[in-house]
């Protein structure tokens, strides 16, 4: 890992003066990906003001705040989604391995950052061809049937269909559809996979197991997650950044924002307050 | 009751009347044609009809084998020609083309499928027949493959359009480039709608008389080639309708009845094929 040997990505981790504490846990560990002074604007509105912050590899960092705080759309700058909305405009820098992701091919960009999203988008095909749709986009030489179940297992899935792996995605239910996506999502081995508040369309037993899943999926890949419940951010991830009408209030190891926050907004939010 | 409520009553029922006597015969009017097809050509629908040639003047029976096998090579040279163009200009404006070149495109869509069938044959005749200096098969399918473009193009456009953007942004976060988005996901997921709608603009230009009658032509004996003329069965009801003989009519029944048929069997493909297969969720 190239990023594990360079302290230095971690500092713009902290974004307020007052987390000290959190600079000290966060700047051991290696950066995946890091973000300095990105401003975005959706045509001459602008959404994200100034943000700094890191992901760290092998680790789960939950963005949460209100409705319209920009943390959606900061997650879509990760893989460059963002670029489906024309009218969109991007300032600053984002790297994944220390390399800027705005200069490299989008299609392999996404290929190594992976997304779920908001509301299950299994593609109109039976299970196994959803799950072997991003291998064979790519070119994947080799058995395809072998990714499948890999997949499969690793979104706790398999058990479930494997069985009937030629039938349609729809027949699932909603939160086997949103496993299916994880599982298609995990095929081509992404290096982070970012999920845009995948629990949002479940009920609780589903968002439980993907909960579950999650935590264990921290040993394979680098994960983000948006949440619009700050129980799950709490109960899942290692570190939080909170957001607030696009500015990065906090950012600091989960269990510090949630008992100890340093900025009286971010404890106003958590306690309900507001949002 | 007050004499205006009773005449509210009376409007009301007086309407509720006018309008299912109004969708009673839009019915109806389909079944008189087809009941009226059977009883004068059902008798000349026979094996012969469908094998044999037409008969000289005086013969009677023969049938519209050539005309039969002439208009599916129109069908097929006109669909070859008119539905790549339309889709793939579907595709251009569903995918690719800013909003305003959308509109216009559509727009003279619109308009071309809006211009009459004989000037489409006129045009043909003028671009294809002259030069060539002979009617053909071909010229005829150019003809008819024009009238398909616009149709087929709308609805692709339409189609790839109502495809979710979720299931885009799916396929484009595992790093598909825009056209193998197009090509993995979002033709598969409409091409169910937009195969019924190439059956049914089939459907429409297989009864096209007008744009044949100076192009593909007619023919007693069969079609010596794609660049020969050719018999179809429009043409051939048209040529029988007007002769003065009793058989000929006969067989011009039966041929609308033939042809009727062949409409059919096309909807109710395009009927099944829209209910197979997995429908993607709207939403």
């Amino acid at each position: 890992m190239q990023a594990s040997s360079n302290p230095g990505l971690s500092i713009n981790i902290t974004a307020t003066a007052g987390a000290a504490a959190s600079k000290e846990s966060a700047a051991s560990l290696p950066m995946r990906m890091s973000i300095s002074k990105l401003n975005f604007f959706y045509g001459s509105k602008q959404i994200l003001f100034d943000i700094n912050m890191g992901i760290a590899d092998k680790r789960l960092t939950a963005l949460i705040g209100p409705s319209g705080c920009g943390k959606s759309t900061l997650l879509r700058t990760l893989n460059r989604m963002h670029e489906t909305v024309a009218t969109s405009r991007l300032e600053g820098e984002i790297l994944l391995d220390q390399q800027n992701i705005l200069a490299q091919d989008v299609t392999s960009l996404r290929r190594r950052v992976g997304m779920v999203f908001q509301r299950p988008n299994p593609f109109p095909k039976s299970i196994f061809e959803n799950v072997a749709y991003g291998p064979r986009i790519n070119g994947f030489k080799g058995s395809i049937g072998e990714v499948v179940e890999q997949s499969l297992r690793h979104a706790a899935l398999w058990e479930e269909v494997k069985d009937h792996l030629h039938k349609s995605a729809y027949e699932l239910s909603g939160g086997q559809q949103q496993r299916l996506c994880i599982a298609r999502a995990l095929a081509v081995e992404p290096e982070v996979l970012l999920l845009d508040e995948p629990c949002s369309a479940l009920d609780p037993i589903s968002t439980a197991k993907i909960e579950e899943l999650l935590v264990e999926l921290k040993s394979l890949t680098t994960i983000a997650i948006v949440t619009h419940n700050m129980q799950q951010a709490a109960r899942v991830s290692d570190f939080t950044a909170f957001l607030l009408t696009g500015q990065m209030i906090e950012f600091s190891p989960t269990p510090q924002l949630f008992t100890t926050p340093s900025d009286p907004r971010t404890e106003a939010y958590i306690t309900g307050r507001f949002g | 009751m007050s004499a205006r409520l009773r005449w509210r009553k009376f409007v009301s029922n007086f309407m509720l009347t006018l309008t299912g006597i109004c969708a009673a015969v839009s019915v109806g009017i389909l079944f008189f044609i087809l009941g009226y097809l059977v009883f004068n050509g059902g008798t000349s629908v026979n094996w012969a009809f469908f094998t044999q040639l037409p008969k000289p003047v005086g013969e009677v029976g023969g049938g519209m084998a050539n005309a039969i096998v002439g208009s599916a090579k129109l069908l097929l040279a006109a669909s070859l020609f008119g539905v790549p163009i339309g889709f793939f200009g579907g595709i251009y404006l569903a995918e690719f083309s800013g909003a305003k070149v959308a509109s216009v495109v559509r727009y003279a869509a619109d308009l071309l499928n809006g211009v009459p069938s004989i000037v489409i044959g006129i045009f043909a005749y003028s671009m294809v027949v002259l030069p060539f200096k002979h009617f053909s098969t071909l010229a005829g399918a150019f003809a008819l493959g024009l009238m398909m473009i616009p149709i087929t193009l709308r609805s692709t456009e339409e189609f790839l359009s109502a495809v979710p953007r979720m299931l885009r942004e799916g396929a484009m976060a595992l790093g598909a480039s825009r056209w193998k988005t197009i090509t993995t996901v979002i033709v598969p997921a409409a091409y169910r709608g937009i195969l019924t709608a190439i059956l049914l603009a089939l459907a429409r230009v297989a009864g096209e008389t007008a744009p044949l009658l100076f192009t593909a032509f007619g023919n007693r004996f069969w079609s010596q080639g794609w660049g020969q003329p050719t018999a179809s069965l429009p043409v051939m009801i048209f040529t029988y309708a007007v002769s003065p003989y009793d058989d000929w009519h006969r067989q011009a029944w039966a041929a609308g009845l033939v042809l009727l048929g062949l409409i059919l069997i096309i909807n109710i493909l395009a009927r099944t094929i829209l209910s197979r297969g997995i429908a993607v969720p709207r939403g």
